[in-house]
């Protein structure tokens, strides 16, 4: 694995991962997202719906959450889970938690962390962890990390707790890893915890960087977690502790708004769970993110407003998490005889296709095919901004870039 | 308009391809092309070409309720070689309504399907769906499980919203009567329903573009469906199913309501079996002479996990599969038999939706290749070797077959081994 960097600018930095998977035949560029699947699956996609998408991530994420559970099955099976889940041409990344998935606490101790699938929670060792890893074997995983201190308010000495342990797994994790023969050419990426203690960030990322790993996950900075003034504030001070030539993932934090702050403070690489969120409470992604040429033209990805507001009950949306700016909200019955596609000039499968008033029925209904159409959509916009992302950074038009994507917003 | 334009040249090629040997009925806008009768049974096939697509029989079609396949697209359809499926009037009636149909140009427009559809009256749904529903010369009056309101769905209803879905093969609304009841509520059934036939004929605004398919009532008394056949039969249809079956009733009544039907019902025109989906229903069907089956069975039990197979069916969310890491059938071309084994459906079943859409996927395919090669072995001749093979397949030994299929089988002359 080797990382060019085509462009920097102060923190913030544009390039590509080279010479990846086992005969180096794949590349990433950066800043990038992962692909977000559930059990190997990206939710509600077979494999003919996800070949639709167009800027598909050449990595996709797995979670522990949805595998460990399966471990017996993938040790049979033998040949790892890219071969199981019938992901082809595409590399792995492993990490623990389900960032769109409820996260428990209380459950992690000093030798232990717990990991939750359909049958309940799955206590792992280190030792444990590299069997599944063995088992699943992916070509990047995170080391095992106590990453419970994204909770509201825990003691600075939990907070030192959590970077100590999670140092320690990773020094068992890389020892381990170099005596398995299945992990062969795949890399380790050192957890950096910490919460919202400074000190402790510092420290955590100043003795990970210490270690032989291949990249770095960012993990507690969740959106829920903290507020992107805190959340820029460490990573910048994280980022200086961290060597320029290895990637730097982030954990759960996915909104448009908050990835264009993350990449100005340097990060690298994001997770792909946000457009799932959107699609499970029904939406649809619609924010403008292209930056075209000329600015006298129309825009080409989507209305830059939505002129009539929403109705307010469909914005109560239950358990799921809340409704962006960055989406419409295809329930709303506004949408019932809309027959333009989600985002007008769109080139996903469902734009092409389909018209708003179909996905509001289908939303209504109940019916499935509602959740695959909003998931490709999703998908392609969001790929879509990343792509937009980095011609923007390219072309050093990041502040335009902000500017189109957040004024949308309410 | 594109739809039309190949119309007209399917007709044209239909009619083009006549032949002394070959019996033609064209009352646009359907033309049914007999390619092959078997020499021994009933069966045959045809080529039937309806406004968006011809079609093969026998043919199985696939049940899209709510103007969805479930988890499938229209492309994934389409590319399961799926030239025709099912929208269901009483709930695309309910929502989103007629209103919304028009603006969208029909059901085609509205779902992106290219092929055809049939659409149900809704006749029974209302009867099996709603508890509160009343049947009068009307027709059937019931409350809407939405809003509470009383509708009635006459026959002149019915028809509006199906020329507002735009079917291509639109049902006649028929006074549904439980296929286990008897007395004279089958009778006035019966003859209601011829009543409501006429009304559903001169309500169809679009006969040039919609047909209207009559459906043969009279519950499981021959006296009672032959009288139904004989006045249906002297309507100018297009088509004919055979209704009021497939609910509850014996086996032994329900094959020989069959047979009779396809005795009394004209060779030129296409006949529907309604509700009859089950594979070994269907290969005995087909021998006693119908043409087109629709059932919910097959997409409904995919989505609890079972696997349709020439052996039965695989139950995949069982523990016995955790670890079975060949496809579904191994014989199977269909896109998840060629990249998913046992093992990661059953996996997947535990925290995703495409699971159900990987089985679903699965069992279209195999209902639609099962029909394609009860057609091929009618075109070559072979047919009662093909239900010889397909029953020694479906069942562990002679002993296991089932009776009725056995007898229905020997009556068009199939005896099995
Ligand atoms: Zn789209
Ligand atoms: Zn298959």
């Amino acid at each position: 694995m080797r990382l060019e960097l085509y462009r920097v600018l102060q923190q913030c930095r544009r390039g590509v991962l080279l010479d990846l998977g086992l005969s180096g035949e794949h590349s990433l560029e950066l800043p990038g997202c992962l692909l977000y699947t559930r059990c190997g699956t990206v939710p509600h996609l077979t494999y003919h719906t996800l070949c639709t998408l167009k800027h598909l991530p050449a990595v996709t994420q797995i979670t522990l959450d949805s595998l460990a559970e399966h471990q017996e099955v993938l040790e049979e099976f033998q040949e790892g889970v890219r071969r199981f889940a019938g992901l082809k041409d595409t590399l792995i990344f492993c990490s623990l938690h389900d960032s769109a998935a409820p996260n428990h606490t209380g459950y992690t101790t000093n030798k232990t962390v717990s990991v939750w699938g359909s049958g309940g929670r799955i206590e792992l060792t280190v030792a444990q962890y590299m069997a599944l890893q063995k088992a699943i074997r992916p070509n990047w995983y995170q080391s095992m990390a106590d990453g419970e201190t994204r909770q509201l308010n825990p003691t600075r000495k939990r907070v030192c707790k959590a970077v100590d342990r999670t140092l320690s797994h990773l020094d068992e994790c890389l020892s381990l890893h170099l005596k398995t023969e299945e992990l062969r050419g795949a890399e380790i990426f050192g957890v950096v915890e910490g919460a919202d203690v400074l000190e402790e960030r510092v420290r955590s990322a100043r003795e990970t960087a210490k270690r032989p790993v291949g990249g770095f996950v960012l993990d507690g900075f969740h959106t829920e977690a903290m507020s992107q003034e805190l959340r820029s504030q460490l990573i910048m001070a994280v980022i200086k502790e961290l060597p320029e030539n290895k990637p730097r993932v982030l954990l759960g934090v996915g909104h448009p708004d908050e990835v264009l702050a993350c990449v100005e403070d340097g990060i690298d690489l994001f997770e792909g769970f946000f457009p799932f969120q959107v699609t499970e409470r029904g939406c649809a992604l619609s924010f403008s993110y292209t930056l075209d040429p000329n600015p006298e033209s129309t825009e080409r990805n989507g209305r830059e407003f939505e002129e009539i507001p929403e109705h307010r009950e469909s914005e109560t949306l239950g358990h799921q998490q809340k409704k962006t700016p960055f989406e419409i909200n295809l329930k709303d019955r506004r949408y019932q005889d809309d027959f333009c596609p989600l985002v007008v000039g769109c080139g996903c499968y469902c734009c092409k296709n389909h018209q708003r008033a179909y996905l509001h029925h289908l939303l209504m209904t109940n019916e499935l095919l509602a959740g695959v159409l909003l998931m490709v959509h999703n998908l392609e916009h969001y790929c879509g901004f990343f792509c937009s992302l980095r011609g923007a950074l390219e072309s050093g038009r990041l502040d335009a870039l902000k500017k189109k994507v957040l004024q949308g917003r309410v | 308009m594109a739809a039309s334009t190949e119309r007209e040249t399917d007709m044209g090629s239909v009619n083009a391809g006549v032949s002394a040997r070959r019996a033609v009925s064209s009352a646009p806008p359907l033309a049914l092309r007999i390619l092959a009768e078997c020499p021994v049974s009933k069966a045959r096939a045809c080529d039937l070409t309806l406004p968006h697509c011809t079609v093969n029989t026998p043919v199985f079609m696939p049940v899209g309720t709510q103007g969805t396949m479930k988890g499938i697209t229209s492309d994934q359809l389409e590319d399961l070689g799926c030239q025709i499926c099912l929208g269901n009037t009483y709930h695309l009636g309910m929502r989103p309504g007629p209103e919304i149909m028009e603006k969208a140009k029909g059901l085609h427009n509205f779902m992106n399907w290219k092929n055809n559809l049939l659409t149900d009256s809704g006749g029974f749904q209302m009867v099996s769906l709603v508890a509160l529903s009343e049947v009068t010369e009307e027709g059937v009056r019931f409350q809407s499980p939405y809003d509470g309101k009383e509708i009635l769905l006459s026959p002149e209803q019915s028809i509006a919203i199906q020329n507002s879905l735009g079917s291509d093969i639109m049902m006649q609304l028929d006074d549904v009567v439980s296929s286990t009841i008897t007395g004279p509520r089958v009778e006035e059934a019966m003859k209601r329903s011829i009543r409501w036939l006429d009304r559903c004929i001169a309500a169809n605004k679009n006969p040039d573009r919609q047909n209207l398919f009559a459906i043969i009532q009279g519950g499981l008394n021959a006296e009672l469906r032959k009288a139904c056949l004989e006045e249906m039969t002297k309507r100018e249809v297009p088509g004919f199913a055979i209704g009021g079956l497939s609910g509850g009733e014996a086996k032994d009544d329900f094959w020989k309501m069959v047979t009779l039907s396809t005795d009394y019902l004209p060779r030129a025109k296409p006949r529907y079996l309604m509700g009859v989906g089950y594979a070994v229903e269907l290969v005995v069907c087909v021998a006693l002479g119908c043409d087109m089956f629709d059932c919910v069975f097959p997409t409904r039990t995919a989505r609890f996990g079972s696997a349709l197979v020439p052996w039965g069916s695989l139950q995949l969310k069982k523990k016995q599969f955790a670890k079975d890491f060949q496809p579904i059938d191994p014989d199977c071309h269909c896109p998840t038999c060629k990249r998913h084994s046992r093992a990661y459906i059953h996996a997947l079943f535990k925290c995703d939706t495409a699971a159900m859409h990987h089985v679903t996927i699965h069992n279209i395919a195999y209902q639609l290749s099962l029909m394609r090669a009860v057609r091929a072995s009618i075109l070559e001749a072979r047919f009662p070797e093909f239900v010889r093979t397909f029953m020694r397949r479906m069942y562990p030994s002679r002993e296991t077959y089932p009776n009725w299929a056995v007898e229905a089988l020997a009556t068009v002359n199939i005896t099995l081994d």
